[in-house]
Parts: C-alpha cells; sequence; structure tokens
C-alpha cells in the first residue's frame, strides 16, 4: 500500500494560493512531468509495510485521537487494527483488493463495506474508507502534466496538474506540490470531475526512512465538512518487512 | 312587540317549524364542516409534530443548523438536568426526548457475514417506560404489521417493507452500523421484535424504530439525546402559546449562555412547529385550504338559508297585504318580519350549533379511521381523523344561521312596500 496515511492521491489543475511565488516551467514537457511522478511513487510506494500511526480528529465540539497499527502488501492488501482509545480497541478493517471489512469485536460481527458507504467518512475523520482503499501508484491512475515552479511554505516545489486515465479512481482531478528535491508531495488537492475542491492534505515532517524520503505527518481537510481537519501521524513505520500471508486474510480480522 | 312576536312564533308552528329547522340544519352541518376540515388539517399538522417537529423542539443551534442530517455529534448534553428543569418550568408540556439517526442494517446469513445491507433512518424513542406517550404519537401499536412491541431493551421494530426484501422478521438478528455520537463506529446486535407499517414509502422504506436508552447505548449518547420535543396539551397545533413557550425558553436560555460564557453554538434553542424546516410552508398551505374550504361552505350555506328566508317572506305575501288592508303601516310590517326573521335565525342557530358541536365533541373523542383507504398512501398523512374543537365552533354556525335569514327577510319585505291599498282587494280577491 503505497501509503495507507497519505491515502490515494488526486489531484487537478485550479487556482495557485495567491502570495505564493510562481513561475511558469518553460519547455516542460509532460515526459518531466511523469518522472517527477515516478519519483514520487518510488518514495511512497512499497512492496510492504508496517506501521503505527496516531490519528486525531479535529472535531466542532472536541478533538479525538485514535491510534492504530498497519500492515499491507503490495496494492491490494492491508489491514488495520485501533489499538485505543478502548471503545475502538480491536475493531479491524481489512482490505483485500476492491473489498473492504469490518470487524469489531463489540457486535462479534464481520461486516463488509461496499457502494455508497464507501464514500463515508470512517471514524468522523475527514478520510473516507475509499481514501484508505486506493494504493495504487500515481502513475498507474494518473496523466501528470507540470504546472510552475513554486515555493511553499519556504521549500521550493513543482506543481503537477494530475488528471485520471482510470474510471475507478475517487478522485478525478488532483494538483500536487512537490518537493524539488526530496520528491515527496507537501501539499495535496482533489477535486471532483466538475472542478470542485473536495479535500485537501497538507503534509509535513519529510524524513530520510529506509532510503527514501517520507512525509509522517498530514493534515486531512474534507472541504465539504466542518470541523477543523483530521492530522495523521506515523509514529513509526517499516518498509518492505514480512508479513504473515493469514494476517491480510479474513482470518486475520478475528 | 317582540313579547307579542316571540309568541306567535312559538303557537304558530306553520310559520316557524320549517324555517327552524332549515337554520338548525345549515347550523349543524357549518359547526361540524367547519370542526372537520379544522380538524383535518390539523391531524395532518399534528402527525408532522408527532413524528419529527413536536409542537416545539429543543435543539443546540448547531444540531439545529444542519437537523436534517442527524448530526449527533452536535446533540444536546446534560439532558436530565435540562428535562428537570422544563418539567419545573412548563409542566403543562409533555418532554420526550429523541436521537434521530442514520445508519446501515446489515443483515447476516448463518456464518455471520454479511449477506444484504440497506441504510435505514431511526428513531431512538422512549417505548419501555411505564407512561411513555411515544408509541401512542407514532400510531405503533395500530402500525405493527408481524410480531410485537419491543418489551426490552435490545429489541426493535423495523419497517416491513425492509424485512420483507432481506427475508427476515421478528426473532432475526441484524447489526446496526452507525456513528457514535464521537465519530467512532457503532456496531450493535438487535433483535428484531416486530415490523411496522405506516403507509408512507419515505418511513417504510428503511425505518428502524428503538428504545432511547438502546440508542443512547448503541451511539454512545450517555445523557445526551439530538432533541427534546415538546407537546402542548391541545390535540392541535396552537401556534400562539408555541411561540409564548419558546420566547419564555430562548429568553432564558440566551441570558444564561451568556452570563455563564458558555459556548452559543452549543446553547440549546427552542424552535416551534411553524420555525422548523419545510414546516412553515405546510402550516400556511393548511391555513389557507382551511379558510377557502371553510368560507366556501359559510358562503354556500348563506345562500341557501338566504333563499330560505326570501322564501318564507313571499310565501307570506298575502298575510302582508292583509296586514295592510287592515290599517297597519307598512314600516310597522317590515321591522316585525325583520324582528321575526332575527328570532327564527337565532333559535334555529342555538339548536343547531348545539347539535352540531355535541357531534364534535363525539367524533372527536371517537375519531374517523381511514387507515384501510391510505395503505399506499406516499405523503405522511394521519390514519385517524377528528373534528376540531375549537373557539370558533361556538359562533360559526351563527353567520348563516342570523346574518342569512335577516338578510333573505329583509330583501322578500321589499316587496311590501310596493303593495297599494287600492289594489289589495283585487289582489286578495275580496
Amino acid at each position: 500500500m503505497k501509503y495507507t496515511i497519505l491515502l490515494n492521491i488526486s489531484l487537478l489543475a485550479g487556482v495557485l494560493v495567491p502570495g505564493i511565488l510562481q513561475v511558469p516551467l518553460l519547455a516542460q514537457d509532460d515526459r518531466d512531468a511523469l518522472l517527477l511522478l515516478e519519483k514520487v511513487d518510488k518514495n511512497l510506494s512499497s512492496e510492504s509495510r508496517i506501521f503505527e500511526s496516531s490519528m486525531t480528529i479535529h472535531g466542532r465540539r472536541s478533538d479525538r485521537t485514535l491510534t492504530s497499527k498497519s500492515w499491507s502488501k503490495g496494492e491490494d492488501s492491508a489491514l488495520t487494527e485501533y489499538l485505543s482509545p478502548a471503545s475502538e480497541a480491536g475493531t479491524k478493517m481489512l482490505k483485500l483488493g476492491d473489498n473492504l471489512w469490518i470487524y469489531t469485536p463489540a457486535a462479534d460481527r464481520t461486516i463488509q463495506i461496499s457502494g455508497h458507504m464507501l464514500r463515508q467518512s470512517v471514524m468522523g475523520s475527514d478520510l473516507s474508507y475509499e481514501d484508505f482503499m486506493d494504493d495504487r501508484k500515481l502513475t498507474e491512475m494518473y496523466h501528470a502534466a507540470a504546472l510552475v515552479k513554486d515555493t511553499l511554505r519556504g521549500t521550493r516545489v513543482l506543481v503537477l496538474d494530475l488528471t485520471a486515465k482510470v474510471n475507478d479512481v475517487a478522485y478525478p482531478r488532483q494538483k500536487m506540490w512537490i518537493d524539488a528535491e526530496k520528491h515527496v508531495p507537501l501539499r495535496q488537492e482533489m477535486y471532483a470531475r466538475g472542478g470542485r475542491l473536495l479535500k485537501r492534505i497538507e503534509l509535513y515532517d519529510v524524513q530520510r526512512i529506509q532510503n527514501r524520503w517520507f512525509p509522517t505527518r498530514m493534515v486531512y481537510k474534507d472541504m465539504l465538512k466542518t470541523g477543523g481537519g483530521t492530522e495523521f501521524r506515523i509514529e513509526s513505520i517499516v518498509f518492505d518487512a514480512e508479513i504473515p500471508a493469514y494476517l491480510l486474510s479474513k482470518a486475520g480480522l478475528r | 312587540m317582540k313579547k307579542f312576536l316571540f309568541k306567535g312564533i312559538l303557537r304558530d308552528k306553520g310559520r316557524s317549524l320549517l324555517p327552524v329547522i332549515v337554520v338548525s340544519l345549515g347550523a349543524l352541518l357549518t359547526v361540524f364542516l367547519y370542526s372537520w376540515v379544522t380538524g383535518v388539517l390539523g391531524d395532518s399538522v399534528e402527525m408532522s409534530s408527532n413524528f419529527e417537529g413536536g409542537d416545539v423542539k429543543i435543539m443546540t443551534k448547531a444540531y439545529a443548523a444542519e437537523s436534517n442530517q442527524f448530526p449527533n455529534d452536535l446533540a444536546l448534553l446534560n439532558v436530565d438536568a435540562l428535562l428537570e428543569e422544563l418539567h419545573s418550568v412548563f409542566p403543562e408540556v409533555d418532554w420526550a426526548s429523541r436521537i434521530r439517526f442514520g445508519a446501515l442494517a446489515d443483515f447476516p446469513d448463518s456464518l455471520g457475514e454479511t449477506r444484504g445491507q440497506g441504510p435505514v433512518a431511526g428513531w431512538g424513542v422512549d417505548l419501555l417506560s411505564e407512561n411513555t406517550r411515544e408509541p401512542e404519537r407514532f400510531n405503533l401499536p395500530a402500525a405493527v404489521v408481524r410480531g410485537k412491541m419491543p418489551e426490552k431493551p435490545g429489541e426493535v421494530l423495523l419497517s416491513e417493507d425492509l424485512a420483507a426484501r432481506f427475508d427476515v422478521g421478528p426473532g432475526d438478528v441484524f447489526t446496526l452500523f452507525g456513528t457514535t455520537m464521537e465519530g467512532g463506529f457503532s456496531f450493535v446486535n438487535f433483535v428484531i421484535a416486530g415490523t411496522v407499517r405506516f403507509g408512507t414509502t419515505g418511513l417504510d422504506r428503511g425505518a428502524v424504530l428503538m428504545d432511547l436508552e438502546d440508542a443512547r447505548s448503541a451511539f454512545a449518547m450517555e445523557d445526551a439525546a439530538g432533541e427534546i420535543l415538546g407537546f402542548l396539551p391541545q390535540i392541535h397545533y396552537d401556534e400562539d402559546l408555541a411561540q409564548e413557550i419558546a420566547a419564555r425558553f430562548n429568553d432564558h436560555f440566551n441570558q444564561y449562555t451568556e452570563e455563564a460564557g458558555e459556548d452559543a453554538e452549543f446553547s440549546p434553542t427552542m424552535l416551534t412547529l411553524s420555525q422548523q424546516e419545510g414546516m412553515a410552508q405546510i402550516l400556511v398551505y393548511s391555513k389557507a385550504v382551511s379558510a377557502m374550504l371553510i368560507f366556501l361552505f359559510v358562503a354556500a350555506m348563506s345562500i341557501v338559508l338566504w333563499n330560505a328566508g326570501l322564501l318564507g317572506g313571499l310565501r307570506r305575501y298575502t298575510e302582508f297585504g292583509v296586514r295592510i288592508a287592515l290599517g297597519e303601516s307598512k314600516s310597522h310590517i317590515y321591522r316585525s318580519l325583520i324582528w321575526e326573521a332575527l328570532m327564527i335565525g337565532a333559535l334555529g342557530s342555538v339548536l343547531g350549533s348545539v347539535a352540531g358541536i355535541v357531534l364534535v365533541y363525539i367524533f372527536s373523542a371517537r375519531g374517523f379511521d381511514f387507515s384501510g383507504f391510505i395503505q399506499n398512501a406516499t405523503i405522511l398523512i394521519p390514519g385517524v381523523v377528528r373534528p376540531a374543537i375549537t373557539p370558533a365552533i361556538y359562533y360559526i354556525g351563527f353567520i348563516p344561521g342570523v346574518f342569512s335569514m335577516v338578510l333573505g327577510n329583509m330583501l322578500a319585505g321589499i316587496g311590501i312596500y310596493k303593495r297599494e291599498t287600492s289594489r289589495l282587494f283585487n289582489e286578495l280577491d275580496v
């Protein structure tokens, strides 16, 4: 799973934030954009990974933090177990291909999530089940077009405009601000087909982990929801780790 | 003269009996049909009140702004203390806490795996308390198609159409998958106690009714409620009283919130039924339709009784001729005619109104059950309707009864002034 945390990455065209230095890239062709996107994929994707994370949901009334441990292998298999708070501890989410199941010890039931439910918020956060599920490489999902050189939070970035080349993506268009040196996204904006901004992700604390750059803190904001967004922190992460096969099967849910 | 005329009316039945009967019937029909129209439209509003809005409803301001989405993360907290205060300040109002929710009903197969799923709109209402009136408000005992009412925690009612779609029935278990007040997962297994059909597509497509405490437990809403509904003692909605109560409540809590420095967004606010989303239009429409129907009926009844008065006056053409011939002045005859009409109209109106009011009280208590005719209705309409008891039933019968009778006689009496004494003997064949 490319990044269960970063979730899918879709982006698209739009207007840059006023005040940010913008210099059009001259003679920058689509091939350059594709190469850049491949470098991003190289940083974010891996054969497998195990990580522990915390997710703080800034609601209108209060904040709430959940911790979880996740195992993922390739693009199709992932398991997340919630560790805290006590009310959520033991709840597991399993993704196998296009299917998603949730097991909860409270009801001792495994429930499949499908259809429009996949677009619903997970645990009241700014992330949807679809966000959690889509772990394909960016280059598999999007055509890239380079837009401009820019600076974001004092870092030189390249802004890519991504348009979906497959139909089964959550966001048909994305716009991505990519660190020009480390080749990781620092900001993503996801848009609907009609051009409406649906979600924004700000990525921080890019660290060197196992010979790759990886953002360890992300703030998601569902633009259609009220609330202060959802902050996702990677507490620890191991890439290309061995994962027992049973864990990424329905048997691993109970 | 008036006493003489009144005695004449009582003694000369040929002159008074038929007009009094006609006026009485007219007044009776006016009173009863006025109550009927008011009652039917009032019952429709009352049904909305019972299911959705109460006569008044308390929510947090933030919840009220998005109430159609049932945002339970913005629900009222410390509900027990709030209810205690409400019972103390507004003892005449019946208060009921409720939790509305949207969720997914998941029906398992024999291995506990998902066999089928459907979205549901749910109510957490007080079903199990000893003196609860909530089942009556939802007309639940009559709406149960299979099984029985929930008798213990963990038992719920499911809409019959949804149950039939997933081939489940009383005794079967399903899992409700929703969101807790804090936004967490809520997975709770419930037993289907019975299935219900309300007769409206919107509700029957996918409704779940459970006890309030079950909902609180499922959605982690201890001492919380999405909304508190207040029901006034009157059968039909009383906008003036509702507004007065809401104004008192809101004044009190606005002041309290300001003094306590609490977040105004989550302070309670009370809305009357007419202030709730979509209800203002329904109430205006209801009043307009009611007023139009009543106007048309009273006008029609007035024309009938006016004609009765007119014919009554014309029928006495010969009598007036004799009286003129005997030397009675035309103006005296005209005045006596009007006085007689006034007395007959008043007598008939009193008798008709009394009979109408008695009928209204009887049928208001019993109600008319039309539920068998509206099983496929797609809108929220009541199965049992009752004529309304309002102050207007005590005077509305007098409008056609007295005014029309007098007007008819006044018109008929104009002919008196056109009679010429010289031609009277010819006219009277003397």
